[in-house]
């Protein structure tokens, strides 16, 4: 293929389609324009590549450059003199994503496998069943039938392992006749990725009443998985079977010169790309309406979490009742009427497009969003596990860890988190993003924080898997957004003495226990810190009371140290968390007058 | 410059409703086109699937799952009743038999020689649907159901609980600000869908299901007492599969909110009349508002599939709501609509409109906080 000069990118989401023109200028690759338009899923004009000339079109006028052919049949290829686009590819979201169903033989082992690859693959798990999950069996079947998935993977069972538990799994699909989402008279697409020695026998009971594709194990020895061979497969399907039957896709899959990929599948791509490359561990976050998506990429493992019912608006009653009041009250700078912050909440749900007009509106949001991250966080954290049922080693470090604590998610080792959103993402001002983040996911030692920009990180997903390089000069120059650096030592704080110490060029700092500090420092400022623990049990990334001497770098934002302990414990009785909420918030300058994004 | 359209909801005495009347499971359509129809008359039928409940047998016999088929008296597609034996063992010399008996009617589905397991089918679980609305039949969609439409009166509410239900309407207040109490509902009110004003509390919705109340309209609710009265938070709105013994249809939102004097006096018009109510609700893609509808019977129902007009937008003078605080509830028309955006007091920028309050204040809302009023 000719050296690639530009490309042109969208991610067809449920409501709104994103454009983006991805060009190699003199300065290297840049997102130099973007366009939106309306998805067109649906009635009336049920042809999603309406939505996609639209959104075309408004960045063709934007940039001179054509973009669309002439009789409206697509999209302009290749670049010939700055007209045209070299490729164009393509994320999906609309419809309500790829949304399937897993089984597996133990809900902690195989199902698990199973999960973890459709996660992977981009897709939203409806639900997973296993032969102990102690449903009855026909509770399973009836729930099966009900669902209607996109697809369903079937794993179960190790290699030469149990036979009858899996085809007793088959067994009750094959009761409960599945049924597509779509419809359109074909059937449902099931994957089998379980037992070899079964595969005969689940393709006998399985026949005729869907389309089966085998797969190998996704967990052929108890000690290994093997998702690769489930996610491609689902991929592939997700283009055969449910892309195809979505109004238009046929057509947009022609247009597309790599296969279109589900969208949270595509922002795995950019943050494994992001994780390998660097050779660092990366979290990622993207708070929606209705759900928030985890990525986190820790010593190369990959793990993807949906929170399905964790969101701004649709969702925002769940937050309130999954945390609680007293979990949501505890960041509100402010006293307030209990009763009236349940209606208000309940106001949010279902009128969902609702924005904060007030200061104190647009802080119990945020103060919810703190809540909904971490809560979805905690989800991520205890599904980013080794895998279970292997006899494991362990070390003099393991009987250090916390117990029950056996994430591969440590946040000492974290060294980048990423968020999106719209309540990250378009936050009034950039510092209270970086204090969500903060309390939500209580970063320890010393880690840099971000914001995508505009959501480009699927199409850049996509990008990366052709051309890496220009993935990542993108992301790094117009897509995320450095927010800066969080320094926080990990333990528990004996309240009112000194914490760290904070030694570096003009910097002379003692903090105690409890506090917050902003200190003004840009992405291209860069400086060596010496951090000393002041309590013997604190740690700041070389081990209890010991110092550190670390390099850090700014953002739009700043350098944030946080002596607050980790745990963050915040007193319940408004007397007391008033004045220390209003202490943190004034100390970060979060809510000055100011907007946009300026330095505080 | 673009049409500004904030989609509102619909409260208004003259428009035409078509619903959409379709089985789960494909079926028997029991109406033709042109036909006209009660909210009763059922207009289409199908049976369900019974349940399936798998049990393995082997294991009940006590025999190898690779020889189960020697001891089933029953087969594949076999009807059986319930308590029915369906294998047996011959015993040793007559003795220590053991048998399995069909753990529900219906048939047998299949029967595993890998796992042991015998599925039993339930047998299938009649299913039909009614018109809901009084009106004409103008569209029939084969095999799955029809359309209904009818000239109506028309009121959208914002969440609701519960499902559809046919009854007379029964106003229980005087006036839109008024909190309907328990000394508000009479037993003359049984069987009857009663109008209140502002706020109904808990204890109003119990005095209602105690005497009989089938259907409630009000302009707030507390949102913590559907906790109370469902026994779980609603975390996302999606409702209607409720079984609280009533429906319930919110017109303004929660908290105590006068409902918009518009919508009560429309209510208060059709007071006597038969209506149908329902309260599911989905806020994502899809949209379903709970609603009320009052058939206009003395109209000839029009027997032409009704296209919607497309959305006009909003234009200065038109009817609108606050739906956010602070002016959460309030009621007021448009007064300009400003093409700048505008950096609002949390620091966000957004595109607002002008809007007169009642009560003569004028203020700058984000749009997107603003809903009109749709007639």
């Amino acid at each position: 293929m000719a050296e690639l000069k530009s490309v042109l990118a969208t991610d067809c989401g449920s409501t709104t389609t994103k454009a983006i023109l991805l060009e190699k200028t003199a300065d290297g690759w840049r997102q130099t324009w973007r366009g939106e338009a309306p998805t067109t899923v649906e009635a009336p004009f049920e042809d999603v590549t309406r939505g996609v000339l639209n959104a075309a079109s408004e960045i063709a006028e934007l940039s001179g450059r054509k973009l669309v052919r002439d009789d409206g049949t697509g999209i302009e290829t290749p670049d010939v003199g700055g007209q045209g686009v070299d490729m164009y590819i393509s994320t999906s979201s609309a419809g309500g994503g790829l949304q399937l169903v897993v089984g597996g033989v133990v809900r902690s082992m195989t199902a698990e496998s199973a999960m973890r690859a459709a996660l992977g693959a981009g897709a939203i798990v409806m639900d997973t069943f296993a032969t102990n999950d102690k449903r009855p069996a026909h509770e399973q079947i009836e729930r099966i039938r009900q669902l209607r998935p996109d697809m369903i993977l079937l794993a179960g069972g190790i290699d030469g392992g149990t036979k009858k538990h899996v085809v007793a799994l088959a067994e009750r699909i094959k009761a409960a006749r599945p049924r597509t989402r779509l419809g359109g008279g074909f059937n449902l697409p099931i994957i089998y990725g379980g037992n070899v020695d079964v595969r005969d026998t689940v393709e006998e009971l399985l026949h005729g009443i869907c389309d089966l594709k085998v797969v190998d194990n996704v967990r052929p020895q108890m000690e290994r998985e093997n998702l690769g061979p489930a996610r491609d497969k689902i991929h592939d399907l997700f283009m055969e079977h449910v892309m195809a039957q979505a109004p238009g896709y046929d057509r947009l899959m022609d247009w597309a010169d790599v296969p279109i990929v589900p969208t949270p599948g595509a922002v795995g791509f950019i943050m494994q790309t992001i994780a390998s490359t660097r050779g660092i561990n990366v979290l990622g976050v993207d708070i929606g309406g209705a759900t928030t998506d985890v990525f986190s990429v820790f010593d190369g493992h990959f793990n993807r979490t949906v929170s399905a019912n964790l969101g701004m608006s649709y969702s925002v009653s769940n937050v309130l009742a999954e945390a609680g009041l007293d979990a949501i009250l505890r960041w509100v700078p402010f006293d307030i009427d209990e009763k009236g912050l349940r209606n208000r909440i309940g106001n949010k749900m279902i009128r969902p497009t609702t924005i904060p007009q007030t200061l104190e509106e647009l802080k119990i949001e945020q103060a919810i969003a703190r809540e909904a991250l971490r809560l979805a966080f905690v989800q991520h954290r205890e599904f980013a596990v080794g895998l279970k049922g292997v006899q494991k080693q362990r070390t003099i470090a393991d009987a250090f860890r916390q117990v029950g604590d056996d994430s591969l998610v440590q946040m000492m080792s974290l060294d980048l988190v990423v968020g999106s959103g719209g309540v990250l993402s378009h936050a009034p001002r950039r510092v209270q993003s970086m204090r969500m983040m903060i309390d939500a996911f209580a970063p320890e030692g010393v880690t840099e924080l971000a914001v995508d920009s505009i959501f480009m990180m699927p199409h850049l997903g996509v990008l990366s898997t052709v051309d890496k390089e220009a993935a990542l000069e993108v992301f790094d120059r117009d897509c995320i957004i450095y927010l800066g650096t969080c320094i926080a030592p990990a333990g528990e704080m004996t309240q009112g003495q000194p914490a760290l110490k904070v030694e570096g060029p003009g910097i002379d700092w003692t903090l105690s226990a409890g506090e917050l500090k902003l200190h003004p420092l840009t992405r291209d400022e860069a400086l060596t810190l010496t951090l000393t623990p002041l309590q013997k049990e604190l740690d700041v990334g070389a081990g209890p009371g010991r110092p550190l001497q670390r390099t850090v770098r700014g953002g739009v934002a700043g350098l944030v140290v946080d002596t607050r302990g980790r745990p963050i414990v915040v007193p319940m009785a408004p007397d007391e968390r008033v004045p220390l909420v209003e202490r943190w918030v004034a100390a970060l300058g979060e809510y000055d007058h100011g907007v946009d994004g300026e330095v505080p | 410059m673009a049409a500004i359209f904030s989609p509102g909801l619909k409260v208004t005495d003259q428009t035409i409703v078509q619903k959409d009347r379709r089985l789960p499971l494909e079926g028997t359509v029991e109406v033709e086109v042109g036909q006209l129809v009660t909210a009763d008359t059922v207009v289409a039928r199908t049976q369900l699937p019974g349940k399936v409940f798998p049990v393995n047998v082997a294991n009940q016999l006590g025999v190898d799952a690779g020889r189960l088929t020697e001891f089933m008296r029953k087969g594949p597609g076999d009807a059986v009743e319930l308590d029915e034996v369906v294998a047996e063992t011959g015993g040793f010399f007559g003795f220590f038999k053991s048998d399995a008996r069909a753990v529900v009617a219906g048939t047998i589905e299949s029967v595993s020689t890998v796992t042991g397991q015998v599925i039993y089918q339930a047998h299938p679980v009649p299913v039909e649907i009614d018109a809901y609305i009084n009106g004409r039949v103008v569209e029939v969609h084969e095999s799955e159901g029809c359309v209904v439409q009818a000239e109506a009166t028309l009121v959208q509410g914002i969440f609701g609980l519960g499902g559809e239900v046919k009854a007379e309407l029964a106003m229980a207040v005087q006036r839109p600000t008024d909190v309907l109490t328990p000394a508000h509902i009479l037993d003359e009110h049984a069987g009857r869908i009663v109008v209140g004003g502002a706020y109904v509390t808990l204890a109003t919705f119990r005095r209602a299901l105690e005497v009989g109340v089938v259907g409630l309209v009000t302009g707030g609710f507390d949102y913590d007492e559907i906790k109370e009265l469902l026994g779980y938070e609603v975390g996302v709105a999606i409702t209607g599969g409720e079984k609280l013994g009533l429906t319930l249809v919110v017109t303004e939102g929660f908290g105590e909110i006068q409902m918009a004097p518009a919508t009560f006096e429309l209510l208060q018009k059709h007071a006597g009349r038969a209506a149908s109510i329902n309260g599911a609700t989905q806020i994502r893609a899809g949209v379903i508002r709970p609603e009320v509808v009052v058939t206009h019977d003395d109209v000839e129902a029009p027997d032409e599939v009704w296209e919607a007009p497309e959305p006009t937008g909003v234009t200065v003078g038109d009817p609108v709501r606050g739906i956010r605080a602070p002016f959460f509830g309030r009621l007021g028309t448009i007064a300009s609509l400003p093409v700048e955006p505008v950096v609002l007091a949390s620091g966000s920028k957004a595109r607002v409109m002008e809007v007169q309050f009642e009560d003569g204040e004028r203020a700058m809302l984000p749009r997107a906080n603003v809903e009109v009023i749709e007639r």
